[in-house]
């Protein structure tokens, strides 16, 4: 489903500090499976999902996505790719403070132009599936840990994306809300989602949800 | 209700009040109404200015003053020119028009 | 509903959400926006609508009025003046007016007197402007008197108190027979305060003028057209004040606004680079910004221009009244007749709602076009 050849990704290019994140990746990812990658900090893995999803451009190489070359695109194509068939889990889950916990499901589609009656909806299913409904209207910030991740994964999931990216996602969970988002994963398989993960936890590499783990050094695959 | 209609509809509210501001000023057959008694009235008494300002003759009647007549009719009046409103009025000015009230015989 | 409509919709409840997270600062700045808007809308409309209506009320005032002139002040005229005149082509009527100055030391104001005909006015009768009744509490039949500049006391009676509607004219008039004039002010026979002539054709207007100070150099001949000027400039520089005394409050008002506008918190970056992770574009950013300048801006200038309408229009633009007032004891309450120039209020609509978005605007368009991957990253 998605191809990533010779991936390179430099910040900074051309001054002092420039910094090659990534050396060049070649690798193929399969649809409808969950795939973990693994590695100690700084070693590019959050760098290749931010590629795979769409947020930034390779340096150099090709990202082909449903067999079509989407690494050259301009950015409104991008964000239009990144809008219908990206979901984003953030580490820091990067909600909008201040915002209901429904206001910030449904901001993913605002710029689809859906009504909001049926936004609404379909924010209110996702709430039942991750057994948040009581807590649509309350603001993020007065949310817990775990209740907060799971706004954010039904913020991943409004506009109904095939791929899920979750980067670190258990980072900031302890193992009984750890486990809980393995089981919520293993929702996406069943449901025919990709999810590509970044983790060091073992509790995420080594589980049963994950079908592959890819990993990481100093911006290079290693053997796994 | 939803914030952006509750802010449209606000917004088109206000809008049309200002439309109807701007497109009926008023009570137009009362107003023309006044301004030709007026006018009538300045013709009659053949007035040249407006009384606005009564305290000095260069205010009262700026259109037949002499422009830089420097005195004062009224004592507590300041000059016409931006120089004249750091200028104080003399305290002496008011005393020989110590006010009569009182004094006549016939009520006023 | 079309999509780009639902669209709109959606980043107005989106950017009315985030107003709302600071309610106090957000409703502070409207209200503060909303005063500057009415200040100066309202300063506008009344000097508009002053303008042309002493334009309107004055274009039946004479032609021409003729003042002598001695040693540089003006002086009465004397009793043959008015036959030196001789007759002149196309001047209808020339007739010797006598009016002047009363200082009333019981409200200590200045009164116009003026001489009126003695069918209009009898002998031992006044007729009095609607402020000076009001603020010596006089009414029609009443009596009062006024002690002369020579010491003599004169009583009069009310005959008539002239209307309310035309008090902007004649607050302080005191209108009294000739005779009653000439022993009052102890006037000399024959003398008159000034010559009204009227013109017919006003493209004679001016031939008249030169004619008049050519035959008689000491004469100063006042024109109509020259009250109206005086009245157009001497507006502008009412106006021309109170912006002085208003520039600190725009400055402020301005610096107030430039600062919540432009300076973009180091939270608001993190959102938008929240938004544009999660599919916003920078457009969608950038629309929903200009969505928040135009909405406060909006209002603030509907809001105020529509409360300065009311303040000028309806409440006798109270506001001004202490500016306008000056020194003046005898202040005619007077409602303007509602007349609105449309170029000032689009110039105050675009300088008052286009700086503000553009504000809004300028700072976000610099983090919007930041990469979104910028959220992962930290």
């Amino acid at each position: 489903m998605i191809e990533l050849s010779d991936i390179k990704k430099a910040f900074n290019q051309g001054k002092p500090n420039e910094y090659w994140a990534l050396h060049g990746i070649d690798l193929a990812l399969e649809a409808g499976k969950v795939t973990a990658f693994r590695g100690p900090s700084g070693s590019g893995k959050t760098t290749l999902l931010t590629i795979v999803g769409c947020l930034s451009r390779p340096t150099s190489g090709r990202v082909r996505f449903k067999g079509e070359d989407i690494s050259g695109l301009p950015e409104r194509f991008l964000t239009d790719i990144r809008r219908q068939s990206f979901g984003f889990v953030f580490q820091q889950f990067n909600l909008i403070k201040g915002l209901s916990a429904l206001e910030n499901v449904i901001l993913p589609a605002f710029p689809t132009g859906r009504p909001r009656r049926e936004l609404i909806s379909a924010a209110d299913a996702l709430f039942d599936q991750l057994k948040l409904g009581h807590r649509s209207a309350a603001k993020v910030e007065w949310l817990s840990g775990g209740e907060q991740q799971r706004v954010a994964i039904a913020r991943a999931l409004i506009n109904d994306p095939e791929v899920i990216i979750a980067d670190e996602p258990t980072a900031n969970l302890d193992t009984a809300l750890s486990k809980e988002f393995m089981a919520i994963l293993e929702g996406f398989t069943a449901a025919g989602k990709t999810v590509l993960l970044t983790s060091h936890d073992p509790l995420v590499v080594e589980s049963s949800a994950v079908h592959r783990v890819v990993g990481m050094r100093d911006g290079r695959l290693t053997d796994d | 209700m939803r914030p952006s209609t509750f802010a449209i509809s606000g917004l088109a509210i206000l809008s049309l009040a200002a439309a109807a501001l701007l497109a009926n000023p008023g009570q137009a057959r009362e107003a023309e109404q006044k301004l030709a008694d007026n006018r009538a009235l300045v013709e009659k008494y053949g007035l040249t200015d407006l009384a606005l300002f009564t305290e000095a003759r260069y205010t009262r009647h700026p259109s037949q003053a002499d422009l830089h007549s420097a005195f004062q009719d009224h004592p507590g009046a300041l000059e016409h020119f931006p120089s004249g409103s750091l200028l104080a009025p003399r305290p002496s000015a008011l005393k020989p028009h110590e006010p009569l009230a009182g004094k006549t015989t016939t009520p006023d | 509903m079309s999509p780009w409509l639902e669209k709109q919709l959606h980043l107005i409840d989106f950017t009315l959400a985030s107003l709302g997270r600071r309610k106090t600062k957000n409703i502070g700045l409207l209200v503060a926006y909303t005063l500057i808007v009415f200040v100066l809308a309202s300063l506008t409309l009344f000097t508009h609508a002053l303008r042309s209506e002493a334009t309107f009320v004055l274009a039946s005032s004479p032609e021409v009025i003729l003042q002598r002139m001695v040693a540089g002040r003006h002086d009465l005229i004397p009793p043959d003046y008015i036959e030196k005149i001789g007759r002149l082509r196309g001047v209808q009527k020339k007739e010797g007016r006598l009016w002047g100055y009363y200082y009333d030391p019981v409200l200590n104001a200045n009164y116009t007197f003026m001489a009126r005909p003695a069918d209009e006015v009898k002998d031992g009768y006044i007729m009095v402007g609607n402020t000076l009744a009001r603020e010596r509490g006089l009414a029609a039949h009443n009596t009062i008197s006024f002690r002369s500049y020579s010491g003599k006391l004169f009583t009069f009676e009310v005959s008539a108190v002239l209307s309310p509607d035309s008090e902007l004219l004649s607050a302080d008039l005191v209108l009294l027979s000739e005779n009653d004039f000439r022993k009052f002010f102890e006037y000399p026979a024959g003398h008159f305060t000034d010559i009204a002539l009227s013109v017919a054709n006003p493209q004679e207007v001016r031939n008249i003028a030169a004619k008049l100070s050519s035959s008689l150099p000491d004469s100063r001949p006042i024109l109509r057209e020259e009250v109206l000027r005086t009245y157009q400039s001497v507006f502008d520089w009412r106006e021309g004040i109170v912006l002085t005394v208003l520039a600190g409050a725009i400055l402020a008002f301005a610096i107030l606004a430039w600062e919540k506008a432009s300076g973009l918190s180091a939270e608001e970056k993190r959102e938008i680079g929240i938004l544009k992770a999660i599919g916003w574009e920078t457009g969608d950013v950038i629309r929903m910004k200009s969505w928040e300048g135009l909405l406060i801006s909006l209002t603030a200038f509907l809001l105020g221009f529509i409360a300065a309408y009311v303040h000028v229009f309806h409440l006798g633009a109270a506001v001004f009244e202490p500016v306008l007032k000056g020194w003046s004891v005898l202040y005619p309450s007077f409602t303007l007749v509602p007349t609105i120039d449309g170029l000032q209020i689009a110039t105050l609509f675009f300088f008052t709602v286009f700086p503000y978005t553009a504000a809004v605007l300028v700072p976000i368009w610099r983090a919007a076009i930041t990469d979104p991957d910028a959220v992962m990253r930290a």
